[in-house]
């Protein structure tokens, strides 16, 4: 019990959030009489909301660093038309289209980071420039829709699995499995080696309890994951292993690297930031540029996703993102906010719209909900921190 | 009667009276027992150090502090009152014009004028009138701009001509006026010096708290004068044989108690010259706040600055901490012998300069994050590999310092926004004292701090020096400056007025120094 507590006592908005996805899964499973949890609605999922978690990690970081982005919606548009035009029209094969695409996402990052951090238009400006400029190219670009059906590879990215290679072992896919074995102990050596390293130099560090405690419970939680998505129709889909890596690499980034701690630093205090040496501008311009291939990433995935590009791809995924940042529990104002946190806020999302669909909401119903919900979060969080009397 | 055929001061009746005010924060007695006696139509100064107590007695005048949170009485015109703020006072004819000035930048002179009162039938401003009334009232302060100007295009000094118009439109009869030539260069001084007394000609009774001895000399009739949060004397100058060495002498003149750890000073070569150090001001240009100031410190030598508020100290210093205040930056920083003048705040890092800011709340920590990352968080690289934070690293550093310094806090990962003054103020200098600066600016160190902190923060200080750094210390406690350095350097407006040695120092002679507006100097 006292693990639990010491376990709880870290974080509780953290834990309140993630609390809260299981509360909305438990509903939805008992409203929609178990079929939210049926494997090829949890493949689908990921599927359906790997857009929103890959634009939310680069959309918490610039607004952990106290700006916003709003033409993220535009430029996936106008990314995936390049994309599919480079492999239909000038018969690229797929990876040198995405490749493409890709560093064209970091000349847009460029574009917009060299107006916020070296001209100084305030970036809310900026994107909303970019979100009409990005469009009107988009729609130059792909007239109504451009199809790429026939490359078969790139539609796989987003509609395909990993392939069952190793056959199945009670009616479950086997290569998942081991994947589902491999991240639990991922998760466990990388927790063992950071709490000896903390040992390592004499600092305190949690209770063995609370740590097989808190290992356990994960560990359940990734075995049930796996377990359900190896029963579904094709086992792991592809772009979980994206979303997986790009989860990594950003919680690495904004926890463990020089950047990160500059992004907070700027976004807690920008003065102060200034006056202890960090090179601001140098840092919004990364910012953006980040956020630029981040979308292009999206760009990818929801071009793959639909088969298609269409001039109207990427609409209000902008919106999608910042409101995943917000219930993730990122302030408003900047200098807080987690990748984890906006992984939770994406999938409350997500579930929201699974869970209404699969119960035939009305879909103007569903923005309602949606709305309710993003207002109630961010209100969760204002009245918890006054609670908590910190300001 | 006097030669211009005007009653005497002492002749006038008295108009207001403060008695026996007390006003009490919590732990600090910021006014005790204050008696202040303003006789109609003169014009009153009131004289002391930063942090006397002046600004807030005049609070509780205007009613800023309402009645109930100060001990004490105020009679104005003969009978007590108890004013609730500032609608109030202002309904008595008590108008404070903050050293601050509260106008809107944007809105036109007019607009400001009337703000809060404004010319308007059912809601619906009447344009006319307004312009009007904001014309006549421009006159009579002498003002001569349209009343459609904008307040952002016209200078300070015209803004506080404007303060003064705005303070007539309510019928003011006591007006009070904070630190009102501060911003100003000698032309808009005198001008609005000589308007304060052409109101007073009109029967209006002013309040002037100044630094400037020189100019309350002037044009004050009378003057009272505050330290440490007590009346000391009061004076009338209406016989003329009080002078600035009797005003200083009152305002200084307090015993040096054992306030301060005894430092045995080992002094070596040269750290830091800085040469002929000019800065403007970020918005308006044209103005100097550094002017051609040259100064050095040694290894394991403290060097104070001392100057008043808006002298310069803080612009001097942190301008040549990579240029992170003002524009048209000139002059040389040399370090070690060689020229390393810094152009960022990276550079000036880089080059071993370090500077704690005064404002610790606003420029020196992020409040939303941890002991540990914050003192991390001037020198990265000392914890990182290829741009990787080594946590572990980060936080034994910060452990080490939690130690050394005594930072009252349970563990590293505490919040600093929920420490004390005294505290934050501790990881500040941690997080400097890690750059591995040779050169620590520390800007006010202990201001807003307790006692017992404060003592800390001096036997820091003086650990520092024995480790052979070269401190400059600004402050504005001239005690603390007298008991903590070997060397202090006198600013007054802009430019250095006076270097003195610890042995030669004393409060009178540093504030001569400081009040110092010798006009040869800057032309």
């Amino acid at each position: 019990m006292t693990a639990l507590k010491e376990m709880l006592g870290g974080n509780i908005r953290q834990y309140g959030i993630v609390g809260a996805l299981f509360l909305i899964v438990l509903l939805f499973q008992l409203a929609t009489g178990g079929k939210l949890l049926l494997p090829n609605n949890v493949a689908s999922l990921i599927q359906q909301n790997a857009y929103v978690m890959i634009l939310a990690a680069g959309m918490v970081i610039v607004i952990i660093a106290g700006h916003i982005d709003l033409s993220v919606g535009s430029i996936v548009g106008f990314i995936g038309g390049v994309v599919a035009l480079l492999m239909t029209h000038v018969g690229l094969p797929w990876w040198l289209a995405i490749l493409g695409g890709m560093l064209l996402g970091v000349v847009v990052g460029m574009w917009q980071g060299f107006w916020v951090a070296f001209v100084g238009v305030p970036a809310f400006i900026v994107t909303l420039a970019g979100w009409l400029a990005f469009r009107g190219l988009a729609i130059l670009l792909v007239g109504v829709t451009v199809s790429i059906g026939t490359e078969k590879e790139f539609v796989a990215i987003s509609n395909g699995s990993i392939p069952n290679a190793l056959g199945y072992i009670a009616n479950r896919d086997v290569v998942t499995l081991l994947i589902g074995v491999a991240v639990i102990g991922l998760l466990v050596f990388t927790q063992l080696r950071s709490r000896r390293a903390m040992r390592k130099h004499g600092l305190e560090t949690e209770s063995a309890g609370a740590l097989v405690l808190k290992l356990a419970l994960v560990s359940v939680l990734v075995a049930f994951f796996a377990w359900t998505l190896a029963g579904s129709r094709g086992g792991t889909p592809i772009v979980l292993v994206i979303i997986g890596v790009v989860i990594a690499v950003y919680s690495f980034v904004t926890q463990s690297t020089v950047f990160g701690r500059n992004v907070y630093a700027m976004g807690g205090n920008f003065q102060g930031a200034v006056l202890s040496g960090v090179n601001t501008r140098r840092m919004n311009f990364m910012i953006f540029v980040n956020m630029g291939v981040l979308a292009s990433v999206a760009a990818v995935v929801t071009t793959s996703k639909s088969g298609a590009a269409t001039a109207q791809a990427g609409n209000l995924y902008e919106l999608d993102a910042i409101a995943a940042c917000f219930i993730g529990g990122t302030s408003v104002s900047g200098g807080i906010g987690r990748v984890s946190g906006v992984m939770v806020g994406a999938l409350i999302m997500g579930v929201l719209n699974m869970g209404l669909s699969i119960m035939r909401v009305d879909p103007a119903w569903q923005q309602v909900v949606k709305g309710l919900v993003l207002v109630l979060a961010v209100a969760f969080d204002l009245v918890n921190k006054r609670r908590a009397g910190t300001r | 009667m006097n030669q211009h055929g005007e009653l005497t001061p002492s002749q006038r009746e008295i108009v207001l009276e403060m008695r026996a005010i007390t006003k009490t924060f919590p732990g600090v007695k910021a006014l005790e027992d204050v008696s202040l006696e303003v006789r109609r139509g003169e014009i009153h100064a009131i004289c002391g150090e930063n942090g006397a107590g002046k600004s807030t007695l005049m609070k509780v005048l205007s009613g800023v502090y309402p009645h109930g949170t100060y001990e004490g009485e105020i009679v104005l015109d003969g009978r007590p009152v108890e004013f609730r703020g500032i609608r109030d006072s202002e309904h008595h004819g008590i108008v404070i014009i903050h050293q601050e000035l509260a106008l809107s930048p944007y809105l036109s002179i007019a607009e400001n004028l009337f703000l809060g009162n404004e010319r308007a039938k059912r809601g619906v401003i009447d344009w006319e009138q307004t312009n009007a009334d904001a014309a006549r009232l421009l006159a009579e302060v002498g003002l001569r701009e349209k009343p459609e100007t904008r307040i952002y295009d016209i200078g300070v000094g015209k803004q506080q001509l404007v303060e003064i118009a705005k303070a007539l439109s309510k019928d003011v009869k006591l007006l009070i006026l904070d630190e009102p030539t501060a911003a100003l260069n000698d032309e808009d001084s005198t001008h609005l010096l000589g308007l304060i007394e052409n109101l007073r000609r009109r029967g209006i009774t002013s309040i002037i708290i100044s630094h400037k001895l020189g100019e309350i000399l002037r044009v004050a009739d009378s003057a009272t004068v505050i330290r440490d949060g007590r009346t000391i004397r009061s004076f009338d100058f209406g016989t003329g044989t009080v002078t600035e060495e009797d005003l200083i002498r009152s305002m200084v003149g307090r015993a040096m108690e054992a306030r301060f750890p005894t430092r045995e000073p080992h002094i070596g070569e040269e750290v830091l010259r800085i040469e002929d150090w000019t800065v403007h001001h970020p918005i308006q240009q044209e103005r100097k706040v550094v002017d051609g100031a040259s100064i050095t410190a040694r290894a394991g030598e403290v060097v104070g600055l001392a100057g008043l508020m808006g002298a310069g100290r803080t612009e001097l210093a942190m301008s040549v901490f990579g240029r992170a205040y003002g524009t048209r930056i000139s002059g040389r920083v040399i370090k070690d012998g060689k020229d390393v003048t810094p152009h960022s705040v990276g550079a000036a890092i880089s080059a071993g300069i370090a500077y704690a800011t005064e404002d610790r709340k606003r420029f020196g920590l992020n409040l939303l994050t941890d002991i540990k990352r914050n003192i991390a968080s001037a020198s990265l690289r000392k914890v990182s590999t290829r741009g990787v934070v080594d946590a572990g690293a980060e936080a034994n550093v910060a452990e080490r310092y939690r130690t050394s310094m005594n930072i009252k806090a349970p563990s590293v990962d505490v919040i600093t926004g929920n420490l004390s003054g005294g505290n934050q103020q501790k990881v500040v200098l941690s997080k400097w004292i890690f750059t591995d600066a040779d050169v620590l600016i520390l800007d006010e160190p202990t201001r807003g701090i307790d006692v017992g902190a404060k003592y800390e923060i001096y036997t820091i200080i003086n650990r520092l020096a024995a480790e052979g750094k070269a401190i400059i210390l600004i402050s504005s406690e001239l005690p603390e400056l007298l008991g903590m350095c070997d060397r202090i350097y006198a600013i007054s407006e802009g430019r250095v007025t006076g270097e003195v040695l610890r042995e030669d120092a004393t409060e009178a002679t540093l504030m001569r120094y400081m009040t110092n507006s010798d006009q040869e100097v800057s032309q």
